[in-house]
């Protein structure tokens, strides 16, 4: 059994000839299971790597590996994973039943497969009494969930969530937090980017800090914050990335 | 095959609750379609089928001005009405508005004798010269110059059509002036007057221009305003899809559904088919819809009623072709848009601009010379061309094809065009 779910290894990227580098010889391993959180300022790379590891992106050089495959290479490896981005990613005129199906469909599911999953997505993220109203009359909370559902309707082996929670009320980040760690429970693998430092302390086994392209910190998150003396994630974030803007 | 389905059925779902798409798509265009033929078949019919109205202000009252007015009456193009001779100029005009007339005539006082004088003076010129003693005047200092017909005209009068009403006038005057001469030289060589039978087998020109409208297929069919409008409009529906489309493709860039799609195991490229199949049976029902208006529903409303082409396979063509090509333009703009606002505004003008120099508006053989070059890059032009070999040509099936190979080349640009946008952007 493949024993690293990812494994990054001496990437090189950046986004324009005449662009500054945003990675350069970049590497990180994240074994299966693993609740993974890769935290940071605004501006370090986060959601580019996320979109390298993901295939939206491709590296000058170096290598991606999902569970073994290739990700630039190796088309089956998009079966592996979900996506789950920090935008309503999905279309707001149908429902998400309907939202269900067609990405059902593109994730490599059949009509039974998806009519089934969906029944229960929409279920557990309780959803099923508005299974067919247009996701666009629906709360940001309601569309997060959606968000979610479709993300993990092929049942991925790696989930990748870009800030999941954004802007959804107490509630609804329990819900998914809680969600989120059952499907760890059932064997996924969880990649997480937030800037809720305290709900990536809850979900999160493992925590990688990232600034300016660079790991400063990876590890599980009891034994970074002993090694720095820290009771809390922010105190750690603030002491490793400073308190200057990132971003201005 | 079941992704291509789900894809096609995402499209129509969308497409489907956007009621307001859905009226710029079906509802501008028919309702565009009608009002334009309309307007333009009444001005044809003022044109080709009534007489246009013209007063006529007899301010001589000789034979010869009463034998000019006769004379345009008989050419059948106006419907005289009698003004007051007495009438101004000022007090003229004032009376075409009352009367809707487009058009009057003044006949100038003295227009008779000066035309009998100088009827005389020509055939007292012909006498001597045949050798005959003749006393009648010859000097043509003494002979009276015919004072001119005036024509006021409103300004609204297309100017071809106000030269043939000119050409008309010129000739009723020939034909008074060449009777007075006949009757004057008739009466000095026989001092009898001209019999009326012997006068009209000399000046009733019985001989008949043969006008043929040719098609390719050889047959006779004569353009309407129907032939015209309804496929220059349906093209311009099919293009004005362009605003839907192209936001839909701008709302999944924005929110990100294409990246998402990226990450999924399936062709992006199978989206942008779905795309294009979902909104080409659009184009093609909008055929389906101004066509059957053209059919059904015009004659009852006093339109001339459209007259399919014989060949109804290359019609299918010819619309599959139009409407891809449409469709292509649509995710184009999409693609390099940035906004919504940027698609919908860039979208619906270069639609219309490209209706304005492609022959939608106005035809294309009617275009200046300077707008033909700019002309052949309006993709509708071609489409517009490719309608016209079949329905005022009624082209075959090769004729088609010749008409469809530019907007192949058209839709083939595009289509890469929109591929590399699409790379550059890193969403394929």
């Amino acid at each position: 059994m493949e024993s690293a779910a990812i494994q990054i290894s001496n990437i090189n990227f950046q986004y324009a000839e005449n662009s500054g580098v945003v990675f350069k010889d970049f590497n990180l391993n994240i074994a299966v299971g693993e609740r993974f959180g890769l935290l940071g300022p605004n501006g370090a790379g986060k959601t580019t790597l996320m979109n390298l590891m993901t295939g939206v992106l491709q590296s000058k050089s170096g290598n991606i590996k999902l569970l073994g495959k290739e990700i630039s290479e190796d088309k089956g490896v998009k079966k592996l994973f979900g996506f789950v981005p920090q935008h309503h990613s999905f279309y707001q005129e149908l429902s998400p039943a309907e939202n269900l199906e067609f990405f059902g469909a593109w994730a490599g599911l059949n009509r039974k497969e998806i009519k089934e999953r969906t029944k229960e997505l929409l279920s557990v993220l309780g959803l099923s009494n508005v299974a067919d109203k247009p996701v666009s009359k629906f709360s940001g909370g309601m569309k997060n969930r959606v968000n979610l559902a479709i993300g993990v309707i092929h049942r991925p082996k790696i989930l990748f969530l870009d800030e999941p929670t954004t802007g959804v009320d107490v509630q609804t980040r329990h819900a998914i937090v809680d969600y989120l760690k059952e499907l760890n429970k059932a064997g996924t693998t969880l990649i997480y980017t937030s800037h809720h430092l305290t709900e990536a302390e809850s979900l999160c086994t493992k925590v990688a800090l990232i600034d300016e392209g660079k790991i400063i910190a990876n590890n599980d998150l009891q034994t970074l914050l002993q090694e720095h003396k820290q009771d809390g994630l922010e105190g750690l974030f603030l002491n490793l990335t400073g308190r200057s803007y990132r971003d201005s | 095959m079941y992704k291509l389905y789900t894809a096609i059925l995402k499209e129509l779902r969308i497409m489907l609750r956007d009621k307001a798409a859905l009226a710029v798509m079906f509802l501008m265009p028919v309702l565009l379609v009608v009002v334009i033929t309309s307007i333009q078949n009444s001005s044809l019919k003022m044109i080709n089928d009534n007489t246009v109205p013209m007063l006529v202000c007899n301010r001589d009252g000789g034979e010869s001005s009463l034998q000019f007015i006769d004379a345009l009456k008989k050419i059948g193009m106006f419907d005289l009405q009698k003004a007051d001779s007495s009438l101004t100029d000022k007090q003229l005009t004032d009376s075409m508005h009352a009367h809707d007339a487009l058009i009057a005539v003044v006949v100038p006082q003295g227009f008779s004798s000066a035309l009998k004088s100088k009827s005389q003076n020509i055939t007292g010129k012909a006498l001597t010269e045949f050798g005959m003693a003749v006393n009648t005047p010859q000097d043509s200092s003494s002979v009276k110059e015919t004072p001119p017909v005036s024509m006021f005209y409103n300004p609204v009068l297309q100017e071809s059509f106000r030269l043939s009403v000119n050409g008309a006038l010129k000739s009723a005057q020939q034909f008074t002036e060449n009777r007075a001469v006949l009757q004057a030289l008739y009466l000095a060589m026989s001092n009898k007057k001209l019999p009326d039978s012997l006068e009209q087998q000399i000046l009733n020109n019985k001989s008949v221009i043969t006008q043929i409208p040719t098609a390719k297929d050889g047959s006779r069919k004569i353009p309407n305003a129907t032939q015209h409008n309804v496929p220059a409009w349906t093209i311009f529906a099919m293009f004005f899809i362009v605003v839907s489309l192209s936001t839909n493709v701008v709302k999944e860039k924005i929110s990100g559904s294409f990246i998402r799609l990226k990450t999924l195991p399936t062709s992006f490229i199978l989206n942008l088919a779905a795309k294009q199949i979902t909104y080409i049976v659009v184009t093609l029902a909008q055929v389906l819809v101004i066509f059957s208006l053209g059919i059904f529903l015009f004659p009852h409303i006093d339109l001339p009623k459209l007259v399919l082409p014989e060949n109804l396979g290359s019609l299918f063509l010819v619309s599959l072709v139009c409407g891809w090509c449409a469709v292509s333009y649509g995710i184009l703009i999409g693609v390099y848009a940035k906004s919504m606002e940027q698609a919908i505004g860039f979208g619906a003008v270069s639609v219309v601009i490209l209706a304005a120099i492609g022959g939608i508006v106005v035809p294309s053989f009617a275009m200046p010379e300077s707008l033909h070059l700019l002309m052949k890059l309006s993709p509708l032009h071609w489409c517009m061309e490719a309608y016209n070999t079949l329905f005022l040509e009624n082209g075959y099936v090769a004729n088609v094809l010749l008409s469809l190979l530019p907007i192949l080349i058209i839709i083939a640009a595009m289509q890469l065009a929109a591929i590399a946008g699409l790379k550059k952007q890193r969403l394929i």
